[in-house]
């Protein structure tokens, strides 16, 4: 059945406080999840105070001012810095986004931050998107042709062809909606997400492609597809303001266009 | 999901027994029969309200009236018929025991047309029983 509670040694304690000196005028307090498999302890909520005034503005900056001067072993993945590379999804005050496009200004007083919730954790704030990734591979995210184009040519699109993937390329892979579906919670093993069904659409719609048919035929089942109940927890937390429930919704009426 | 993933072996784990090309149908069957539902549902509870205060004489001749009876079939069978899609897909959500899932879809189904076959054929008979009584 679905667990509701977490088992005994998930079960998050109070962690270590790490107070501002008492000259610091503007701090923001932040709550960090933090797990290590090698110590074989519970997972702990650490309590940061972070002096504003000598930090950058988003809740990423925070996290590698903690690294750097107060706590080296806080653990997190980052590249980009600006929303493009999504690697820093994580769970901040009880939404799934970016900590580099989220301002710490719009985090409450007691900022809690947590990994991107029901996946294995790897450390702190890292979850093992190892299972996500391979689903997204299965839906063979390329351009699939049967023609070849002309030597030294581009394969065209007419302006409204291209405009069919508005909304659908800029998604970063970050994984925050799939994170955020309960149908992923309970059945991620089978059902593919929104992240990766957005991604199929992308390519199910694009003019280019050849392989719609196959690529529906891949959808088609009542687990990689079909646990997707429209709560569209996905559409309201994408940091990038996309709505994988629409894409999903998109596929649903492919699949009955082509049975009627 | 108890156990991290091994790498080498995530991609088969993903494509476990393949897709079964099945869903679209139940998908489809479940907004056709909502939408059916609406005026089904409408009639019923207005005839339920006006029937609710006649004499027991007048209700048993509204209940008797072909257009009745037939619509009270299709209420129960299409209300019966959308319950059933609708418990499977919170059965298939949230048990993960395979036999307790199995179990339980069988079980769901045999009572639900069960249900549907005695609404269905008692409705029919009623009617044909105050046809005989009138005629």
């Amino acid at each position: 059945m679905v667990e509701f509670t977490l088992p005994r040694n998930s079960q998050v304690k109070k962690g270590r406080h790490f107070p501002a000196s008492e000259n610091v005028k503007n701090k923001k307090v932040l709550q960090i999840y933090r797990w290590n498999p090698e110590d074989g302890e519970n997972p702990r909520l650490d309590t940061f105070e972070i002096d504003l005034d000598n930090c950058g503005p988003m809740v990423l900056d925070a996290l590698i001012k903690i690294k750097n001067e107060i706590d080296s072993t806080l653990t997190f993945r980052r590249s980009c810095r600006e929303g493009i590379c999504g690697s820093c999804s994580m769970n901040i005050d009880g939404t799934n986004t970016l900590a580099c496009l989220k301002p710490l200004n719009e985090v409450t007083d007691i900022g809690k931050i947590y990994p991107l919730p029901h996946m294995e954790v790897v450390k702190d704030l890292i979850p093992d998107l190892t299972l996500a990734y391979a689903q997204y591979a299965s839906i063979k995210p390329w351009l699939q042709s049967e023609t070849i184009p002309e030597e030294n040519a581009e394969r065209l699109q007419s302006e409204e062809a291209r405009a069919e993937l508005d909304g659908l390329w800029e998604c970063i892979l970050c994984f925050c909606c799939s994170t955020s579906c309960p149908s992923y919670w309970w059945n991620g093993d089978k059902y593919l997400g929104p992240a990766t069904l957005l991604q199929a659409y992308r390519w199910i719609v694009d003019s280019r492609d050849d392989a719609t048919g196959e690529r529906l035929d891949n959808l088609e089942d009542p687990f990689r597809l079909y646990r997707c109940h429209t709560i569209m927890n996905c559409a309201k937390t994408c940091p990038k303001g996309l709505n994988p429930g629409k894409a999903i919704g998109e596929i649903k009426k492919k699949m009955v266009e082509r049975r009627s | 999901m108890t156990t991290p993933f091994a790498a080498k072996d995530v991609f088969g784990r993903v494509k476990g027994l393949g897709p079964s090309h099945e869903g679209t149908k139940h998908w489809w069957l479940q907004r056709i029969t909502a939408i059916a539902l609406i005026p089904l549902v409408i009639w019923f509870i207005i005839s339920i309200i006006s029937v609710a205060g006649l004499e027991r004489e007048l209700a048993i001749a509204w209940f008797g009236h072909p257009f009745s009876a037939l619509a009270l079939v299709l209420v129960t069978c299409v209300g019966i018929f959308h319950a059933l899609l609708g418990i499977q897909v919170v059965i298939e959500d949230y048990i993960h025991l395979d036999w307790l899932r199995l179990t339980s879809l069988i079980l769901v189904r045999f009572i639900g047309y069960f249900l549907m076959g005695i609404s269905a054929i008692s409705a029919i008979v009623m009617v044909f029983i105050r046809f005989m009584g009138t005629n």
